[in-house]
């Protein structure tokens, strides 16, 4: 990243805001299901795995019990294939548990036009058939085409839509941050 | 990439991206539904000038597992038996709004023409071509070593492959000698000289007569049909004489070290470069291939016709 970009990035949530966003997200997700027992947690490729890891260890933590935790690749069932060159598939993997009659939670880092959570819809579809599915995602920031709302959020971040958001994880990038790059350069 | 001619035009990073992206079909294989509508509305066309059950089915069944329409156009009982060419085969399937044409020809360079004669402006695909090339079985083998000597990652860098039989007239070992140089393993072909090709010395590959000198030495052992319709001349005595000199044995088959896989393109003969017990054996993984190569057929399909049209050019 040049410096002139670095420039107009602005943090607005630090590693602590997410650690503690994912713990409040888990205690939600519990309270919600009444227990961890039918939860399976299934994070979206690349950065949403990540994060249902450490939703589903926080879950671990306050109930006391392994919580199923997998990820599931959207790439195929995206609407917007054929604008764009062949992307590389990631991986999907479903826990041995399967998904049917548990409460399938999806976990992605930010939730903006709502197409990724369709495509996501209709690859669990291909999968099984959950009691039902719930939506997590660290950042809401808004702009919806489709009718999908989520049902725990880290946090809610109002933008525009030239501006870009970017999750930071520990894992991939070495550091826990949420950033927003003015758009101008984006 | 817009067509797949030859296992020779993909790069390291290519090769891998196809393999990585068959691993991930493999597994949707494991689901109640096999079915991604990731191809919905394009149509492909296979296109069989020669006899090929298990490849057009293997085909057929990858570009339905992604929701495609497949037309079967074989070339007995056709307009291609009224003495139409190539061109206007190819003209009417472009009428038509094929995507894809996936083609076996009995001339080597048929997919290369159909590719570079501007008559479609849709994908072609090697299904194979006369003694030339067969790309989709090199991937589906790379796939089958990949999977048993390198759990599934990588390339194949340090891994060694015997191919054995009648190199002269396979296209699979073409392909396979190309794809596996260029995923970093070293490969020895072993024939009788009468089955080997001119120009053999320029391959990068080793060359070996006899096969008991190097089944202790390899880590996969491949071996080719041995394919009656193309020996119009005598390239060994007796088909019995073959079979005891470079047919894969129960005896012989035990100079493999422990590890090593034994696979066959298909269709076999048993009996002849392979015996039943061997083919039946622990160490044979003819069936896994068959599988792999529909995975392996996805991905393909999937990386030339998945993205949009104007960019993949």
């Amino acid at each position: 990243m040049d410096s002139a970009r670095a420039h107009d990035l602005r943090t607005v949530l630090s590693g602590d805001d997410i650690a503690r966003a994912s713990r409040r997200i888990a205690h939600e997700i519990v309270e919600k299901a009444k227990g961890a027992s039918d939860l399976v947690i299934l994070g979206i490729p690349t950065r949403g795995v990540f994060l249902a890891q450490r939703i589903a260890a926080a879950i671990s933590d306050i109930e006391g019990v392994e919580v199923p935790v997998g990820s599931l690749d959207i790439t195929l069932y995206r609407d917007d294939l054929r604008m764009r060159p062949p992307r590389a598939l990631e991986e999907t993997s479903i826990p041995a548990s399967g998904i049917d009659d548990r409460i399938v939670v999806l976990v992605d880092d930010v939730l903006y036009s709502g197409r990724t959570i369709r495509a996501a819809l209709d690859a669990l579809n291909d999968v099984g058939r959950p009691a039902a599915v719930r939506l997590a995602v660290l950042v809401d920031r808004g702009h919806r085409e489709l009718p999908i709302r989520p049902d725990y959020v880290g946090k809610n971040i109002p933008t525009s839509a030239t501006e870009q958001v970017l999750v930071r994880l520990n894992e991939l990038d070495g550091r826990d941050a949420v950033e927003i790059a003015d758009g101008g350069h984006a | 990439m817009r067509h797949l001619l030859s296992a020779g035009d993909l790069d390291r990073d290519a090769a891998l991206l196809i393999l990585d992206t068959a691993a991930e079909m493999s597994a949707l294989s494991d689901r109640s539904v096999k079915k991604l509508p990731t191809l919905r509305g394009r149509t492909v066309v296979n296109l069989f000038f020669e006899d090929s059950t298990r490849t057009r089915i293997s085909f057929e069944l990858a570009a339905k597992r992604l929701s495609a329409d497949v037309i079967n156009f074989a070339a007995k009982g056709s307009s291609v038996s009224k003495g139409e060419s190539l061109k206007d085969t190819a003209l009417t399937l472009e009428a038509m709004g094929a995507d894809a044409v996936v083609i076996r020809h009995w001339d080597s360079g048929a997919p290369y023409r159909l590719a570079h004669a501007d008559w479609i402006g849709g994908s072609v695909v090697n299904a194979g071509d006369g003694t030339h090339e067969h790309p989709t079985q090199a991937l589906l083998d790379a796939f089958t070593m990949r999977r048993h000597l390198r759990e599934g990652k990588g390339d194949l860098r340090g891994v060694r492959v015997g191919i054995v039989g009648d190199v002269l007239h396979s296209r699979v070992a073409r392909s396979n000698v190309l794809l596996l140089q260029t995923l970093g393993a070293e490969v020895t072909l072993v024939a009788p000289p009468t089955l080997l090709p001119i120009g053999i010395e320029h391959w990068p590959c080793e060359v070996s007569y006899r096969i008991d000198d190097v089944l202790p030495k390899v880590d996969a052992i491949m071996m080719l049909r041995v394919q009656s319709e193309r020996m119009k001349d005598a390239y060994f005595p007796t088909a019995r004489e073959y079979s005891r000199l470079y047919g894969l044995v129960g005896e012989r088959m035990r100079l493999l070290p422990e590890h090593a896989i034994v696979m066959h393109p298909g269709p076999m003969n048993r009996g002849m470069e392979i015996s039943a017990e061997v083919a039946d054996s622990a160490q044979s993984v003819m069936v896994e291939q068959v599988a792999n190569g529909v995975s392996v057929r996805m991905a393909v399909l999937y990386l030339l016709l998945g993205g949009a049209k104007e960019l993949s050019a």
